[in-house]
């Protein structure tokens, strides 16, 4: 243990932080997808709802290794021997675009659900009152589908820090792929999964203390006497 | 509809409106005027229509026929800013609609804040004012689940008012009260009323009807069956259904 630890210590934190990049990139893109898509499985129009559905539908139906290996391999061949253009793709614009697009769906669904959650009365109420759809939407009913979304974004958030795992197949130098390249050097392989393990660990943990604490503000704002 | 030319300008005029969801049919052809500072009473059975008359009249329903002015405005027209209409129209909800998440005076200033109605001060002077009318003014820094039914409704029409609206609407306001709160709600409609506001108010409340109403209509399978001074209307009906109706609730 020591020995991994002394030796590739800092290989592995510096893949931590690129496991940590591409969570955050992934995530930030992810939470603007999820708010358009599930805006638009909100609104009264057939045509937006239909796009959300599609949409979740298609990215939930696909497993994100095949949809990792589809952009970081597929489209760039597509590209350059069908439409002769000469692109190349990045792993890491590859991996925030899978994550972005798989997190995405299920952050569309997050946000669709909790909006449907709060009382059509309320929608009504700030309609009734000559508040444009808008201002309604943001001012009266996100404030209060946001306090019963978050465990569950928190909880999504923390299966896209995962996710970020599956996208050591093309190669990103993420945790995953770091430490299968520590063990092929040195056949350590349970002292290096476990560090690894650990590793996760903390961050997974960090996050989910930090959800409670935001919870927990979230939650004193309204009951306060 | 003749005989109530004495109250004034017709505010609202609403002609063989109907309105159906899907293949039910709940409006079939109503058509009524309301007068400046008349208080029409609406009652009848449940599924008779009343409440979605109600709502057709600030398009939180739109009709599917017909046609209906507020102020001479048409709100059926695409191109009208129901927006702005809905700020001179008040309504008021069976189960209130208080924004939970905000205070009793962030309730009443919201939608006047976000509309720049007015300058901040001003319009908290004028929300102080609203929750003083309505006996509440002691609790505008409570949050709405820590108060009673009766005292939200009465928040709920304080934070209607803050619009300033010349019509207010009333879609069954006491039906979700315990029958001790029923008064206190009632007590502050009939000041409105007594002060000259334009209303309609879909209730069961018959003693309200009969004290404070200018004219009741019954209303029945998506028709107008009866309408007519409440005293009259009320102790002597002449259609078979109203009867029938009355002998139930009374």
């Amino acid at each position: 243990m020591a020995y991994i630890l002394s030796n590739y210590g800092s290989l592995l934190l510096r893949a931590m932080g690129q496991t940590l990049l591409l969570a955050l990139s992934g995530l930030f893109f992810a939470s603007i997808i999820g708010l358009i898509f599930g805006l638009l499985a909100v609104v009264h129009n057939k045509a937006c709802n239909v796009i959300e559905t599609v949409f979740v539908d298609v990215i939930r139906g696909v497993p994100m290794i095949v949809l990792a290996y589809f952009v970081y391999f597929g489209i760039p061949y597509f590209l350059n021997n069908m439409m002769g253009q000469n692109v190349t793709l990045s792993a890491l614009t590859a991996g925030t675009i899978c994550l972005s697009l798989n997190c995405g769906a299920y952050m569309a669904e997050i946000i669709r659900a909790g909006i449907q959650s709060v009382d059509p009365g309320q929608m009504e109420a700030a309609r009734s009152l000559g508040l444009p759809y808008g201002k309604a939407m943001r001012k009266v009913v996100m404030p209060q589908a946001i306090r019963t979304m978050i465990p569950t974004i928190i909880n999504q958030f923390i299966i896209t820090l995962k996710d970020t795992s599956i996208l050591s197949v093309i190669g990103f130098p993420e945790l995953v792929n770091s430490a299968k390249n520590v063990v092929a050097n040195t056949f350590r392989s349970f002292q290096t999964w476990f560090i690894v393990a650990v590793m996760y660990l903390i961050i997974i943990l960090a996050l989910s203390k930090a959800a409670k604490v935001i919870e927990r503000r979230l939650n004193r704002g309204r009951k306060a006497v | 509809m003749a005989e109530k030319q004495s109250e004034g300008n017709v505010k609202i005029h609403v002609s063989h409106l109907s309105k159906s969801f899907g293949k039910l049919e709940v409006l079939k052809d109503i058509s009524v005027d309301v007068h400046e500072g008349e208080v029409v009473v609406v009652i009848g059975p449940s599924g008779s229509g009343k409440s979605t008359f109600l709502r057709c009249l600030n398009r939180l329903e739109t009709a599917t026929g017909g046609e209906i002015t507020v102020d001479g405005e048409n709100i059926l027209d695409r191109r009208t800013d129901i927006n702005h209409v809905r700020q001179n129209i008040g309504m008021v909800f069976q189960h209130f609609n208080l924004f939970p998440h905000m205070d009793v005076l962030k309730n009443l200033m919201m939608a006047p804040l976000e509309l720049k109605k007015d300058d901040k001060e001003r319009m908290e002077q004028t929300a102080m004012q609203m929750l003083k009318k309505v006996g509440m003014d002691e609790k505008a820094h409570a949050y709405p689940d820590q108060l009673s039914g009766g005292q939200q409704q009465r928040v709920a029409i304080a934070r209607a008012l803050c619009m300033h609206p010349d019509i207010m609407l009333f879609d069954e306001p006491t039906s979700a009260l315990d029958p001790e709160m029923v008064g206190e709600v009632l007590e502050v409609m009939k000041e409105l009323a007594s002060e000259g506001m334009t209303m309609v108010v879909v209730t069961h409340e018959m003693g309200f009807a009969r004290e404070v109403g200018d004219r009741l209509l019954f209303m029945d399978g998506g028709y107008i069956v009866e309408q007519g001074d409440p005293r009259e209307v009320l102790s002597n009906p002449q259609e078979k259904r109203t009867k029938d109706f009355l002998s139930k609730v009374l």
